[in-house]
């Protein structure tokens, strides 16, 4: 936690920013009862994730501290405080948009890279080769092949391909 | 009847012996499944990234299903059920989000009419086969004691399953293994963590352990599950989050259809328990003689 957040650091128009992504629209509603921290099964092992703070930070506008930080990666989304929520804030779907968000904003974590990199090579996040067809024959179930021309199509007119790093 | 069969990536890979249940169970219940090659993962992952992407990869599967001449199509991970219902949701609910994205279906030479009902193969036997699979139970599985663990998808968020369980308790895993004579332990279900695992390992596997130490204080013979993910984190994590805790749990993971094909009388090595990970011989040995 540590430092003050002071006025200058604050982007007031960070909420609309929010608002007009899908998922972010209800953020305003939020009243701070600390419904979705009390639900969350996250915050119930570690502290550093906490909902409701992270509505707080986002609707004071601090832009910055909120993408930045690892937080909003650790929501499991479990839509249990979705579900309880009195003003219908769509917590889940609110935590969905800050991490699409971050992305535009240059920030994605190295294991939805990983996760990225492996959709673009075989259309899933699992390979399925000789190997894996083979230990499918010992279990009697039919072969697979992948087909990763769809998914290829999608991430590329949503130039999400440009995301994933160069082989070296 | 016929149906679609959604495998999803996790479950061809990670979880044969889920799939193998299930093609089995279906063989003893007359089920016919189509399986469509072209399938590719449900989108779920990309939500993360870029939602538009997720429900994009969800519906290039749905008229897939459709393009096939599929009405039904069942799921066996909770995630694909929950983004590929989600979809269907939003298709039907949410016209600018549609006019958005149809173009961009249509530009991967697919087109979708929302034909397709897309219900998870624990939820589809309730509706369908509860009845069969009562009439047709050969081995009570009296002196096991079992706790399902329904996972947070299945159910929610109740908005697009138009709350046919209850979404914090869903209840249809239980009915299902209430057929069996088995005895159930009415546990919290908390949230398995598999989606922390791939950002905070730590907290990922804090949260499986709850739920297994639950099992473990109540006596469970094993813990039931409907989704490869959560068996990836009480299954194949469990071995970790032992050490990391200095705990001991040595509790049996088995999958729904696995149980239900016990009772059916299908033979145990028909469905696929040669992959199970955990040691069964308590599990087993409470089944001798039945």
């Amino acid at each position: 936690m540590g430092k003050t957040l002071t006025e200058k650091e604050l982007d007031f128009q960070f909420k609309y920013r929010i608002m007009r992504e899908k998922g972010g629209e209800k953020i305003v509603r939020c009243f701070s009862c600390a419904t979705c921290p009390l639900s969350c099964p996250v915050r119930a092992v570690d502290e550093e994730f906490n909902p409701r703070r992270i509505i707080r930070l986002a609707l004071l506008g601090a832009k910055e501290e909120v993408l930045r930080s690892p937080f909003i990666w650790l929501c499991s989304a479990c839509y249990l405080c979705s579900e309880r929520c009195p003003q219908d804030v769509k917590i889940t779907d609110l935590m969905t948009a800050l991490r699409n968000i971050a992305v535009e904003e240059g920030i994605l974590p190295s294991s939805l890279q990983a996760q990225l990199d492996l959709l673009y090579k075989h259309g899933r996040l699992y390979e399925i080769g000789e190997f894996e067809n083979k230990k499918r024959f010992k279990q009697l179930l039919p072969a697979l092949e992948e087909k990763k021309e769809s998914v290829i199509s999608i991430l590329e007119l949503l130039n999400l391909n440009s995301l994933i790093p160069e082989e070296k | 009847m016929r149906v679609g069969l959604f495998l999803g990536c996790t479950v061809p890979v990670r979880a044969m012996n889920y799939e193998q249940s299930f093609r089995r169970l279906a063989l003893e219940l007359q089920l016919e499944i189509v399986d469509v090659t072209d399938f590719s993962c449900c989108g779920f992952p990309a939500k993360s990234i870029k939602e538009e992407a997720g429900l994009l990869m969800a519906l290039a599967n749905l008229a897939l299903a459709e393009k096939n001449g599929i009405r039904d199509l069942v799921t066996l991970c909770n995630a694909c059920t929950e983004n590929l219902t989600e979809a269907n949701y939003l298709w039907k609910k949410d016209q600018g989000l549609k006019e958005k994205l149809e173009p961009l279906l249509h530009s991967l030479g697919r087109t979708y009419s929302g034909s397709v009902k897309v219900r998870h193969a624990a939820r589809f036997l309730f509706e369908e086969f509860k009845e069969v699979v009562a009439q047709r139970i050969k081995r009570r599985l009296e002196p096991l004691r079992l706790y399902p663990y329904t996972g947070c998808h299945y159910a929610r968020p109740s908005e697009i399953y138009e709350s046919f369980d209850n979404p914090e308790a869903p209840g249809t895993l239980t009915e299902l293994l209430k057929l069996t004579g088995a005895q159930i332990i009415s546990g919290q279900n908390a949230c398995c963590g598999g989606a922390v695992l791939g950002f905070k390992e730590e907290t990922s596997l804090k949260m499986a352990s709850i739920t297994l130490s639950e099992a473990r204080e109540e006596g469970a013979d094993a813990m039931v599950l409907i989704c490869p993910f959560c068996d990836i984190m009480f299954e194949q994590n469990q071995k970790k989050i032992e050490k990391l805790l200095n705990v001991n749990f040595e509790l049996p993971i088995v999958y729904l259809l696995q149980v239900l094909g016990l009772a059916l009388g299908i033979p145990r090595d028909e469905l696929g328990f040669n992959l199970n990970r955990m040691k069964m011989d308590n599990f087993w040995s409470k089944l001798e003689g039945l």
